[in-house]
């Protein structure tokens, strides 16, 4: 037992190619069927199982079709409440998004490793946070470009500001409206590996403390460090809720900017 | 760090899966799923409104109709007193009438009764002055033996008497 474990906490980021799909391409680029891909097709047909549970449309609901509903229902109220009327347009979009990154985190937390499968957490990748970041604030811009035309650079103006401080003002919230998409997809993808190498290092610790059984302190680090892991993950569970629902909520507040500017 | 050692070799994988995977979930779930869900709690919000909303009318309607019979009831009763208070008019009219006739027969009979009273009180007055006369005339003729005229002795015993 005393092979000196390597537990890498990184490896579980790694992207691997699946099916012998290595080398498939679509115009030069590689399009490789990863683990990545598989646990986005998962999430998503765990959350059209999910929905579709929810679509008995009775007048009395169920318990699934309850539970569906208060999904729906949050996303319109959250809607309602920070872009008004004309949010509603935007459920589809928030709610696909808030959903699809929920799913994505609480799979991607499963305890599956004790049945030998491995779940990936895509929103760990900051590829997969900025690309829906990016999006989020696509919809901003063309639909405030749309909307406002270039009026929509009033935004960058606080009502109230004298004249002689806009051009310093101006510049401000222009860099502050740029770092948005950045913010937002960095926030995720911290919050989500920050929390898997928490848990990586410190289950590592349990392990390794188990093996240094002869030095007497190591079962004492592995029993403190599980006793601790239990608690993270109780924590990490509710990272994975708020940080989906924060995701929603700035794209909601960013598209609100666009709607209605201030 | 996986994320950036393999960014160069994954990142148009991650994209093209990202993208299609999410689009999917977005027209299929989002777009499809979820406004069906959302009529739903729309028509059930709509269905209790509209229950709640017959449920207040229905009361309403109990309500004026409550009303309705109870100022039909008021009137009744108010009609019905009105009635027994003309019965009532008219009875009194009625007894007293009667009892007015009653009176005046009764009065006019104790009257006569009167009448006849004091005539035979005069007559037995009379009678017995004739008695007395006739008796003091004898007496006197019996006692003194003096004839005495009944005229006589009327005369004294209309002074005794």
């Amino acid at each position: 037992m005393a092979t000196e474990a390597k537990v890498d906490p990184m490896h579980q980021f790694t992207i691997e190619p699946l099916f012998g799909t290595d080398h498939m391409e679509l115009f030069g680029y590689n399009i490789a069927f990863t683990n990545s891909a598989l646990w986005m097709a998962l999430a998503a047909v765990g959350l059209w199982i999910f929905v579709a549970g929810g679509m008995k449309r009775q007048l009395v609901p169920g318990r699934w079709q309850m539970a569906v509903e208060s999904f729906t229902g949050f996303v319109d109220d959250m809607l309602e409440a920070n872009v008004g009327k004309q949010g509603r347009k935007y459920v589809p979009y928030i709610f696909s998004l808030f959903m699809f990154i929920l799913f994505a985190n609480i799979l991607g937390l499963m305890p599956l490793g004790v049945v030998g499968v491995h779940p990936f957490t895509f929103t760990s990748h900051f590829t997969i946070t900025g690309i829906l970041a990016i999006m989020s604030f696509a919809i901003v811009l063309i639909v405030g470009f749309a909307k406002h035309k270039l009026h929509f650079f009033s935004l960058f103006v606080p009502h109230g500001t004298p004249l002689v401080m806009i051009p310093l003002i101006f510049c401000i919230e222009l860099v502050s409206f740029l770092v948005r998409p950045f913010s937002l997809g960095l926030r995720l993808f911290v919050a989500m590996m920050a929390g898997h190498v928490l848990l990586e290092v410190l289950s590592s610790f349990v392990i390794d403390g188990f093996n240094a059984m002869a030095s007497g302190i190591g079962p004492v680090v592995a029993v403190l460090s599980f006793i601790l892991m239990v608690a993270i993950c109780a924590l990490e569970i509710l990272v994975a809720g708020i940080q989906a629902y924060v995701f929603a909520l700035l794209s909601s507040l960013y598209i609100n900017d666009a709607e209605n500017l201030h | 760090m996986p994320q950036i050692e393999q960014l160069a070799a994954t990142y148009s994988s991650q994209i093209f899966w990202l993208l299609l995977i999410f689009g999917l979930v977005f027209f299929v779930v989002g777009k499809g799923m979820v406004p069906k869900v959302m009529d739903t709690v729309a028509v059930r919000d709509r269905q209790i409104s509209d229950d709640l909303a017959a449920a207040q009318s229905a009361r309403m309607q109990a309500d004026s109709e409550e009303e309705a019979w109870r100022m039909r009831e008021n009137a009744n009763r108010a009609e019905a007193q009105a009635l027994v208070a003309k019965a009532k008019g008219e009875a009194a009219i009625s007894r007293d009438k009667t009892l007015a006739a009653a009176q005046a027969q009764l009065d006019d009979k104790m009257a006569k009764a009167e009448a006849r009273i004091a005539e035979a009180q005069k007559a037995a007055a009379a009678e017995i002055e004739d008695v007395a006369s006739e008796a003091a005339a004898s007496i006197v003729q019996r006692i003194a033996g003096i004839d005495v005229t009944l005229d006589t002795a009327r005369m004294a015993v209309k002074e005794a008497m």
